[in-house]
């Protein structure tokens, strides 16, 4: 990427974050805190009704996300926050949900939840911040671990291919699919904001560096040295084909939006379907019939 | 605790031919249950069939989940969005489900899994039936917290006690489980369904103050915190960890003792109201056969033979398994001559009947590993011989 995105130095959301739980677990120079920036400034921007908004989030670093910020949130069990979100929004279809969590969470032990999720086209946004390891743990090897990265418990490198996120979403069914970088923080913002406007299942990966821990062990220096590397390997393809979008060590980081597009949703389609097949018998679900 | 009548538009008033696991899912509709989620798994799948077969006409989401990891946490989360909610499973699924029915504890969510018990361990005996998740219901979780489980010994009773495990889940805000078994979730019985204003159903101890007042975790005089659902603007915040009043995790010892005590104490301190149980012939009774579900039923076959034979035996049905009977167990104790206690497994809550009774009298263990039922005859001849 070669124009220059701006940290939001300030913080403008005291409205948005639980202050009385500030300050927070994470580690200085840890990029879990500016993905929450974007994601304060995404909700301010988009005007949505605050109050029925929702965020759930698993167990991790990023599972710690739905503690400090002041929406209905839940703090669920590891990998389980997007059926936990499920049922949320399938009970209160007027919520609009957010699930936000580590790449551990969404794509390892969750990664069944994350396909069906996609599949169902559940009205829901998966925001998972992609920090290359179990950080919470200490720094163990994750299905997002690049091949040959090392990990706690991958001491001589990782063997195993890793997921790419954004093709695995597509693949799976999700109607928005974007990838930035704790640099892009304008641009995780607006890809945020737009999925906050949109209905369907939207996922958007934040590749976050761990300063503590990946960035450690692999010797790749600190925050800043991270954001150089963001800064110097990234390329923006909006649209690009996701098949070629994977991520190798210190490799390129194509980044931007790469789907976005409209699919009737799974309450859709069940109001739907069931009215065609029922006739009057059926009342749509989850819409107001006064 | 508010009392409310039942929606007409979930109560199939009437009598039907009905088996176990559809009078569970008639039990749920009529309780209100508006929302299910679940996986198909033998002997209990045909509870979600007639779940998803009755809830377009009545108004809810049917959803069948990837796994029943994903339905246990499908459930929490519809109730925290304002739904009743409920799963059923048997063995395997109910295995899977162990880790997120701690959270719905540590949540304090009120819902209702039923367990249709199949022989188990691991794939065991898919069709066939068994007692021996008994104790997994109660300690299956990791972590210490207090549960309520019932044992339907008809297709009736999986309506009835449905309607039950809502009402004590609303009012304790405590997973509540409907612990039936093969034989009765396949049988097919007359069950007879009252009309809706005959339904008694406990509401929701919803919060009704200033909207940031809102403390999800605050005992009220009864012991039980308050509820809202997500949407409403209370921005509450909830979570797995160990928590104060706001729900905020408060990581120390501290905190743990106030939380999990509360856990605790909200089922044990309250256990004379929550449990029931179906007594006969106690008064003059010297030996006492304890049981549950199914085997009730072989039971008493086995009773009247004994009666016939002259033996003065008494029975005890466990309606409520959890929290166990102690009181009245250990008060009969010190009167009768022997229990027997005939289970589908291999010794589950007969150690709780033994840990009751202190020695005090023989406990007589009837064990069967699961498949079928026990012979009455057996039942017959363990009276027989402890009233020597
Ligand atoms: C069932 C279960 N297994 C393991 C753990 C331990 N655990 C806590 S966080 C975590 C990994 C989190 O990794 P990720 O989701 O990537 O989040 P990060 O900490 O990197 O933000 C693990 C394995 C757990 N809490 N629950
Ligand atoms: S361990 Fe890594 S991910 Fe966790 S807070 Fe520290 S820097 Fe952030
Ligand atoms: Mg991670």
């Amino acid at each position: 990427m070669k124009e220059e995105d701006h940290l939001e130095e300030k913080n403008p959301m005291e409205d948005l974050l639980r202050m009385d739980r500030i300050p927070h677990i994470w580690c200085p120079g840890c990029g879990i805190g500016t993905v929450v920036t974007s994601f304060a400034e995404a909700l301010r921007k988009s005007k949505i009704d605050l109050d029925k908004t929702a965020i759930v989030s698993g167990i991790g670093c990023t599972g710690r996300v739905a503690g400090y910020v002041k929406l209905d949130s839940f703090h669920t069990t590891h990998g389980r926050a997007i059926p936990f979100a499920t049922g949320l929004k399938l009970a209160n279809p007027e919520l609009k949900v957010i699930v936000f969590s580590g790449d551990g969470d969404i794509a390892g032990i969750g990664g069944n939840h994350f396909i069906h999720a996609a599949r169902r086209n559940m009205d829901m946004i998966v925001i998972c911040v992609n920090n290359f390891n179990y950080a919470m743990t200490g720094g163990q090897v994750a299905a997002t671990t690049p091949t040959t990265a090392n990990a706690s418990t991958a001491p001589y490198g990782n063997y195993e291919y890793s997921f790419s996120l954004p093709y695995l979403a597509e693949a799976s069914g999700a109607t928005y699919v974007a990838r930035w970088t704790a640099l892009h923080l304008r641009r995780v913002a607006k890809s945020m904001q737009e999925a906050l406007g949109k209905r369907g299942f939207s996922f958007i990966e934040v590749i976050t560096p761990c300063v503590t821990l990946y960035a450690r062990r692999n010797r790749l220096g600190d925050g800043l040295n991270l954001m150089k590397y963001y800064y110097e390997k990234s390329e923006i393809q909006h649209g690009a084909d996701t098949r070629t979008v994977d991520i190798s060590y210190q490799g390129k980081l194509i980044v931007g939006k790469f789907v976005d597009k409209e699919k009737p949703t799974f309450l859709d389609c069940m109001n739907e379907h069931l009215g065609k097949v029922l006739g009057d018998k059926y009342k749509s679900y989850g819409v107001s019939h006064e | 605790m508010k009392k409310v009548k039942a929606d007409p538009k979930g109560v199939l008033t009437g009598a039907h031919y009905l088996d176990g696991d559809y009078a569970l899912a008639e039990g749920a509709l009529a309780a209100g249950c508006r929302f299910f989620a679940g996986y198909p798994i033998t002997p209990s799948t045909e509870t979600a069939e007639r779940f998803s077969e009755r809830i377009p006409s009545v108004g809810g989401v049917f959803i069948q989940m990837e796994d029943e990891i994903a339905s246990i946490a499908a459930l929490i989360g519809a109730v925290w969005g304002g739904k009743k909610a409920m799963t059923v499973t048997s063995g395997p699924g109910f295995s899977l489900m162990m880790e997120n029915i701690g959270l719905a504890c540590m949540m304090e969510t009120p819902l209702v899994i039923a367990n249709v018990q199949r022989g188990g361990p691991s794939t065991g005996l898919p069709t066939l039936t068994g007692q021996q998740d008994m104790m997994q219901v109660k300690w299956g979780s990791h972590g210490d917290y207090e549960i309520i489980a019932l044992c339907p010994d008809s297709p009736q009773e999986c309506f009835d006690l449905c309607i039950d495990a809502f009402n004590l889940s609303e009012i304790y805000r405590v997973p509540t489980f409907i612990m039936a078994d093969e034989c009765v979730g396949h049988m097919h019985e007359k069950v007879v369904i009252p009309p809706a204003e005959e339904i008694e159903l406990v509401e929701r101890k919803w919060f009704k103050g200033p909207k940031d007042k809102y403390l999800p975790y605050k005992p009220d005089k009864d012991m039980i915190p308050f509820m809202v659902k997500a949407g409403d603007g209370h921005r509450f915040h909830t979570t797995g960890l160990t928590h104060d009043e706001r729900g905020y995790p408060a990581l120390n010892a501290e905190f743990q003792e106030v939380c999990v005590r509360h856990l605790v104490e909200k089922i044990r301190m309250n256990a004379d109201k929550i449990i029931k149980l179906e007594e006969d012939e106690i008064d003059n009774a010297e030996i006492i056969v304890i049981s549950y579900g199914i085997t009730s039923r072989v039971t008493t076959r086995a009773v009247q033979q004994a009666r016939k034979a002259g033996i003065k035996v008494g029975t005890i049905r466990l309606i409520t398994v959890w929290p166990f009977p102690e009181k009245r167990i250990k008060e009969l104790a010190k009167k009768i001559k022997a229990f027997v206690v005939p289970e589908i497994n291999y010794g589950q809550i007969v150690r709780e009947v033994e840990r009751c009774v202190e020695g005090q009298a023989p406990v007589i263990h009837i064990p069967h590993c699961g498949g079928w039922v026990h012979d009455p005859d057996e039942i017959f001849k363990a009276i027989k011989e402890a009233s020597k």
